[in-house]
């Protein structure tokens, strides 16, 4: 009787307070399981999510560790795009990389992932493990340094001038010109991660008597195998090596400093991600290297969202 | 049974259809091309790291080692046992890390994981959401906060700083969501009727069932903490890493390149290894590691 008197407004009151009362009461139900959870959320919260809420306000401050920090607006971000222009450099050669080795890198692990898929299962083993070998194995990138040295030892420079190419040995890692190139093909050859794992496994995973049926249907060759059927069905494993992919080709900074030095012959090798350890950890100026880190982490999580929307568009 | 030797005849037959020997000659030549590209700083390392000295400085410099030998290695030992910490030392620190740090590692993701994909609590999507958004961002942006971080629980220059922080790994937690939520219910809900605890449903039903998915988190645990120079947090000397070690033996300059290359071999050699032995289970995870919309 009561509730005919109700306003609409009350009504929706009412209905709210009840979902609210029954979450609660769900929560205290799962008592248990939120303690399960627990370990994992005080540790992620810990050194994820609260490490990005500290950066994002440490950006508007002026801040060196030894003093507390001082709000300064905008500032550091108007110093970033405005004032430094070794950022810009930085910012240019971190797209570079990212627009070149993202989009091949993830192509090569799918194209690669693909052509494996067709060996016979020993081989195939062994064939990930070579191609997977390069991601994991620590510094072994190094190599690529005496192979690049600017010295007639390199062994760049020793086949070269061997053959006549070049009179005398070219500066691969210092000479501006060359670094990028350098760079863009040690990367490349690393770039075959955990999106490459993903695509093997997916490939392994399809399903035999749907690829049959296809045949059925007229596909007669590969080409159209791997674009009506394997393509169509793998739209998660090539989601998730996109993340990879983006992931790796932003976070660029070891293979650099390693290779090229720190700081780099004219920044010519200076990506983000190096002119943030730059201020962060021999400057101490930790204001303006949260920025470099927030801008860093935008840009991430955007190129992240729309490669997404493009993938997800076109299986349909 | 029977069913399983018609899926093999199936997958046999579905191998051959559409293949022309053409493009199967040319997919070969494309994959040992590329595959010596992969191989070759691999093989030079090897190569040098069993060179004499004589060898490493030849002109023209050679690839291949023609007269093998194990000076470099033993080098390494002798130039380590000068050291004023003791090469066992480094060994024993990222040994200790990476063993402690994988086994938490498992446990924290997995029972997260486990919680995510079958419980019922409110909040679980929420979660999971924000987990899949750090897969998208390096390390490298939460590296300041992270000290600020370490630096207020007192953990900088201690083996929690490292140890810590890696199990709360999100590609733990994703992967091996994605993989239990393959277990049907009716095997947890039988466990259930039968009054078994959610540990007990855990340690006993889930960890078993989802082998394949915490042996993956296990190895990418290693390859993450095996690589750990952590010069960051930590500063005493006898807490420090082997690749921090084997960092300071490749600054020595060119005297070292022949034991530098001992060292390169000997720490590519544990990821390989590991990623070997548990190639099988770790494909049988990645099969399920899509992002679905």
């Amino acid at each position: 009787m009561e509730e005919k008197n109700l306003s609409k407004f009350e009504m929706w009151r009412e209905m709210k307070r009840r979902s609210r009362r029954a979450t609660w009461e769900q929560m205290k139900k799962c008592r248990a399981q939120y303690l399960f959870m627990a370990p994992f959320l005080i540790i992620f919260t810990l050194f994820y999510i609260v490490p990005v809420i500290i950066s994002i306000v440490l950006s508007f401050t002026y801040y060196n560790v030894f003093e507390t920090p001082i709000f300064i607006g905008f500032q550091n971000y108007v110093n970033l795009f405005l004032a430094d222009d070794v950022f810009l450099i930085a910012l240019k050669n971190t797209f570079i990389i990212a627009a070149i080795t993202g989009p091949i890198g993830y192509l090569a692990s799918f194209v690669f992932a693909w052509l494996i898929n067709e060996l016979p299962r020993k081989l195939r083993s062994i064939a990930v493990v070579i191609f997977y070998a390069p991601a994991i194995s620590g510094q072994v990138y190094l190599i690529w340094g005496i192979m690049f040295s600017g010295d007639a030892y390199g062994y760049v420079n020793a086949f070269l001038m061997n053959l006549g190419f070049i009179d005398s040995p070219v500066q691969w890692l210092t000479d501006p010109e060359y670094i990028m190139p350098v760079l863009l093909l040690v990367i490349l050859w690393m770039s075959l991660g955990s999106g490459f794992l993903a695509f093997i496994a997916g490939l392994q995973g399809l399903d035999h008597a749907q690829i049959e049926a296809g045949y059925i249907d007229g596909i007669r060759n590969r080409w159209q195998e791997l674009w009506y059927i394997v393509l169509p069905s793998m739209k998660p494993m090539l989601l998730f090596g996109a993340v990879m992919a983006i992931t790796q080709s932003f976070g660029v900074a070891d293979v650099t400093m390693a290779l090229c030095g720190f700081p780099s012959t004219d920044y010519a090798a200076e990506t983000v991600v190096t002119h943030l350890i730059d201020y962060g950890s021999v400057r101490f100026e930790m204001g303006y290297a949260s920025a470099i880190a927030t801008v860093l982490f935008i840009t991430m999580i955007l190129s992240n969202k729309l490669v997404q929307k493009l993938l997800r568009r076109t299986g349909h | 049974m029977a069913k399983k030797v018609k899926e093999k005849k199936l997958q046999k037959r579905g191998k051959h259809l559409g293949r022309s020997s053409g493009g199967n000659a040319a997919i070969w030549v494309v994959l040992l091309v590329a595959a010596a590209f992969m191989l070759l700083p691999m093989v030079y390392a090897v190569s040098n790291a069993f060179k004499p000295l004589d060898e490493l400085f030849v002109f023209p410099p050679k690839f291949f080692v023609s007269k093998p030998t194990l000076d470099n290695f033993t080098d390494l030992f002798t130039i380590m046992r000068q050291s004023w910490v003791p090469f066992t030392r480094y060994l024993f620190n990222t040994i200790l890390i990476t063993a402690v740090g994988s086994v938490g590692c498992i446990l924290v993701t997995s029972m997260g994981a486990f919680m995510i994909a079958k419980g019922t609590f409110p909040g679980r999507n929420l979660i999971f959401k924000i987990v899949v958004t750090a897969l998208m961002f390096t390390g490298y942006v939460t590296s300041i906060p992270n000290y600020l971080v370490m630096s207020k629980l007192g953990w900088i220059d201690t083996y929690w700083a490292i140890i810590i922080p890696a199990m709360g790994m999100p590609m733990g937690l994703f992967l091996s969501k994605q993989y239990m939520e393959g277990i049907p219910d009716s095997i947890l809900d039988a466990a259930k009727i039968d009054g078994a605890s959610l540990w007990h449903t855990f340690w006993h039903i889930v960890m078993p069932l989802s082998k394949p998915a915490w042996i993956t988190v296990l190895i990418f645990s290693v390859q993450n903490l095996w690589n750990m120079r952590a010069s960051n947090f930590i500063y005493s000397e006898d807490l420090k890493t082997l690749p921090y070690a084997l960092q300071q033996i490749l600054q020595g300059g060119v005297a070292r390149t022949g034991v530098g290359s001992a060292v390169t071999v000997i720490m590519m050699v544990v990821p390989i290894a590991v990623f070997i032995l548990a190639q099988n289970n770790v494909m049988e995870t990645m099969a399920s590691s899509g992002i679905k919309d």
